[in-house]
């Protein structure tokens, strides 16, 4: 269930923070309410709209960033938790390492694909992962409604080193 | 590749102006008369657009096939979270928790929320009884067939509500331009919320303007709810004379949109020794739900695919549709022919076991062969060979092999059990009977001055590929280079009523009125059909040239013509239902844990024949993504409801499956062409979600014995059914989960 709001949160929660963080390589100041997470400040603070908005707790993944290289949801990370980490949203990934999931039907609606993305690069680059994890485990974290997972688990595949196309 | 990079604008995406947010304010109960609204203490309402059924300068109503459902609840609520006020702030944090802070007071009613049980006398709310729409299809004489058969076989089946969980979810993006009322969101049918929204506000076509943008999945979900948070929105723009953008949150999305209506299913059959089907009585209810929506266009699929892909001389099928007040239920794919699709194939099994048949040869020797016919008495002749759909599956699965290892397997394993399972069935594409002709669907496209061309339809992209499709087809039909076509965004000031997109239509009818409209155009072109490539585009240009800068467009058209063939008689439910039918058989195997009673799917096969494939990325895509989603039907997608309300409306508690809880999804097609479909294609969108659900069910019951009449096999389900069969084995003493 929701829960309960009273009148005098209204209109703010709190006196706003500033917070300092790497993102996308360049370094950002951003003065954020202290409940703001960094799935919205991303989205309406800075405009990166790439990253979605599923769920808002932590069960699609639509939302996965990575912070200090990791995936991560950023719906689940209040904004001010991120000072002086380092943050990649799917608008910094090489669109040429991207080919092989428009070829291998990974996406359809594409509201779940930015954070899909941003998982399989993460898995692509750390093809060791396979050693002690399948794709699909490793994937698990971003939900699809429309593939079948089939398309993306192909794809992941297609994209790992030496599979001809990374 | 924008979808990939993040480039791609959702309407959450998107940002015009000094836009508001808006919130939506709700009923807490399911029945009742509005005593009071009350605005919490501590807040500045000034500071908010305050939207009632008071402001609507039209009828309150958001029509569609009736004008019953309010756009905003006046004097009385008829299901839990109706929406009755809207709120509109500058900040999106503010105004989602404002709404939390207005109060609406309802004095409660008797509510319906039992779909089968009769209705009170206090409980009527719709015509005498509550039938939202009735329909009987009779095919020779099943009450005589029945007393005279060998064997009758009684079996009753029921299937829960879904959630379409589209991972984009709903929102709308409102404004007003120069008189114009603007709407911006995620949707299927641009042409509805017209419809919708002209008696509302009070206007005609020039002065509303609907555009889709980029949709992040839809699955019926968005074929009519978007109706109503674009009336919402275009309510509050008009009132705040701001851009309002009303997006909703995964919890009301889940909690207050429409879902699969939840069924009943029964049969009675009539069987010879010989596996011969004599009679197939059949019922069909629908958990109706608050408001009339589509549910008796639901019903009229689910009666009409009830029957299945088997030739019976003597059939009966009686549907009802009943009001409740529940959360109204809505479009999702496959339209009620899985509920109905869940009742036949699971009580095929049944059948099959009374007799002592392979489930396989019990349908087998059903089938359909050409000149055959439907429930409907609809003759079919297509040239498909059913028997051989249903035995690539077999193959591909090494059915009796499988079957007979499996079963020595289990009677050595006391902790995991396994099971084979199979469906027959079959899915028509478009809409029913005279519907495509009532739609008198249109497509243009348009000759550019530098030569190429535009498709322009009200056709939409939601994932399933409608662009790579109309771009392949017309590329095709003019002998251009796929870049030198263009697909239009559905924008209702620029793109002719092409129908909605549901039903399994878009690429079968819509493409082949794109097909025709690419003829239309090289004709007024003077060209003929060997006329290809430079030379179509060559001749736009030199039209361009030739109007010398004067206004106008080079425009081909086509609109709807109906096959010949199809003869369809609305009163007595008789004749060709759709113009053709895909065709398909699947196997599905489990693996039930008995210590946690959890169902696994292990390996699927999807055998179907949809008439050439025109894309086979895309049309695997959509058979592997509606197997998925059926297949979380059948085991997970489970409802709590309490008084009408979803109490589950989170992804944490309503499950549907990750990468992980699926196997790889093995698809096969045959194509046997449709001549009345784009380059010979008949409709696939639905026809994957019909038959997962009695096939993992079927399985369920060869790996454990248990009836499986009821969807979905959640393990707690497993359990007791489990349980209930050990105590009347053991004269009371009960299983436990250990």
């Amino acid at each position: 269930m929701r829960p309960q709001v009273h009148a005098g949160d209204l209109p703010a929660t709190g006196p706003a923070i500033e917070v300092r963080f790497r993102l996308n390589g360049a370094e950002v100041a951003v003065e954020v309410d202290p409940a703001e997470r960094l799935l919205e400040t991303l989205r309406y603070r800075l405009g990166l709209t790439g990253t979605k908005e599923g769920c808002a707790e932590g069960e699609c993944g639509a939302c996965t960033v990575h912070v200090d290289g990791v995936p991560a949801n950023s719906c689940l990370i209040l904004t001010f938790q991120i000072e002086g980490r380092d943050i990649q949203s799917v608008e910094a990934l090489d669109e040429t390492a991207l080919e092989p999931f428009l070829a291998g039907g990974a996406t359809q609606c594409g509201a779940c694909t930015p954070g899909v993305v941003m998982t399989a690069s993460w898995v692509v680059a750390h093809p060791n992962l396979l050693q002690t994890h399948r794709i699909r485990e490793l994937m698990a974290g971003n939900l699809c409604r429309c593939t079948g997972y089939d398309g993306i688990i192909d794809s992941v595949e297609a994209a790992l080193p030496g599979a001809g196309n990374a | 590749m924008a979808k990939l990079t993040g480039r791609e604008r959702y309407v959450d995406d998107l940002s015009i102006g000094d836009h508001l947010w808006g919130a939506t304010v709700r009923s807490p109960c399911a029945r009742g008369r509005i005593r009071s609204i009350e605005f919490g203490p501590g807040v500045d309402w000034s500071k908010f657009t305050i939207v009632t059924a008071d402001d609507i300068p039209g009828r309150n109503a958001v029509f569609l096939m009736e004008y019953d459902q309010p756009a905003l609840a006046d004097d009385r609520v008829r299901h839990v979270h109706e929406p009755v006020v809207l709120l509109a702030h500058p900040s999106r944090d503010v105004v989602r928790r404002a709404a939390k802070l207005v109060a609406v007071h309802v004095d409660p009613e008797p509510a319906v929320l039992d779909f089968c049980a009769p209705p009170t006398s206090d409980q009527i709310q719709y015509g005498d009884d509550n039938v939202l729409k009735h329909i009987l299809v009779e095919k020779g004489s099943v009450e005589d067939a029945l007393a005279a058969a060998p064997i009758v076989v009684e079996g009753e089946y029921f299937t829960g509500a879904q959630e379409h969980v589209y991972l984009e979810t709903q929102g709308m993006l409102a404004y007003v331009e120069e008189g114009v009322v603007v709407i911006l969101g995620s949707m299927q049918c641009p042409y509805y919320v017209v419809k919708a929204l002209k008696p509302l506000l009070g206007c005609d076509e020039s002065g509303l303007r609907v555009i889709q943008t980029a949709t992040g999945g839809g699955f019926g979900g968005k074929e009519e709810y978007p109706s109503t948070i674009a009336a919402h929105a275009a309510l509050l723009a008009l009132k705040s004379g701001r851009p309002v953008k009303l997006v909703y949150d995964r919890w009301e999305d889940m909690a207050v949109t429409t879902k699969r209506h939840p069924a009943r299913i029964r049969h009675r059959t009539g069987v010879d020794e010989t596996g011969r089907l004599l009679a197939q009585d059949i019922e069909v209810v629908l958990d109706g739900g608050a408001y009339v929506t589509l549910s008796p266009v639901v019903l009229s699929r689910a009666v009409i695919h009830a029957g299945g892909p088997y030739a019976c001389d003597n059939v009966r099928i009686d549907g009802r549709a009943v009001f409740t007040n529940a959360v109204p239920f809505g479009a999702f794919r496959g339209f009620g022919a899985p509920q109905a699709y869940f009742g036949l194939e699971r009580h095929m099994d049944v059948v099959a076991a009374r007799l002592g048949f392979d489930p396989a040869e019990l349908r087998r020797r059903n089938l359909i062969r050409d000149g055959q016919s439907t429930a409907t008495s609809q003759t079919i002749r297509d040239g498909v060979d059913r028997e051989e759909v249903l035995d690539l599956a077999l193959r591909m699965a090494g059915w009796a092999d499988r079957r007979g290892e499996i079963e020595r397997r289990n009677a050595a394993d006391p902790l995991v059990k396994r099971g084979l399972g199979l469906a027959t069935f079959h899915h028509g594409a478009g809409f029913t009977g005279n519907g495509e002709v009532m739609l008198q669907s249109v497509v243009h496209v348009a000759g550019m001055p530098d030569g190429g061309i535009e498709v322009r339809a009200a056709s939409v992209e939601m994932g399933q590929g409608t662009t790579t499709i109309f771009t392949q087809l017309a590329a095709d039909r003019l002998g251009l280079d796929p870049d030198r076509v263009a697909v239009a965004q559905p924008d209702t000031h620029r793109v002719p009523d092409s129908g909605p997109s549901v039903a399994s239509r878009t690429a079968m009818v819509v493409g082949h009125l794109v097909e025709r409209a690419c003829d239309d155009l090289r004709s007024r072109l003077g060209l003929d059909g060997d006329d290809r490539g430079e030379a179509v585009s060559a001749a736009i240009r030199t039209w361009y040239a030739g109007a010398d800068g004067a206004p106008g467009e080079l425009v081909g058209e086509a609109v709807y013509v109906q096959p010949a063939h199809i003869e369809w008689n609305e009163e007595t439910y008789r004749g060709d239902a759709y113009g053709a039918f895909a065709w398909a058989a699947y196997v599905a195997e489990v693996e039930v844990d008995l210590r946690t009673c959890e169902t696994r799917v292990t390996d699927f096969i999807a055998v179907q024949e949809v008439g050439r494939v025109l894309n086979q990325t895309l049309a695997c895509g959509q058979i592997q993504g509606g197997v998925a989603q059926a297949i979380s039907w059948a085991l997970l997608e489970d409802f709590h409801w309490k008084d009408g309300a979803m109490q589950n409306a989170q992804l944490t508690n309503y499950i549907i499956p990750t990468s992980d809880d699926l196997p790889r999804i093995r698809v096969a097609f045959l194509e046997v062409p449709y001549e009345h479909g784009a380059q010979g294609a008949k409709g696939i969108g639905e026809l994957p979600m019909d038959g997962p659900a009695p096939a993992i069910a079927n399985a369920l019951a060869h790996a454990l014995g248990v009836e499986a009449g009821r969807i979905p096999l959640t393990p707690e389900r497993l359990l007791a059914e489990l349980n209930r069969r050990a105590e009347s084995a053991s004269g009371g003493e009960r299983r436990v989960a250990s």
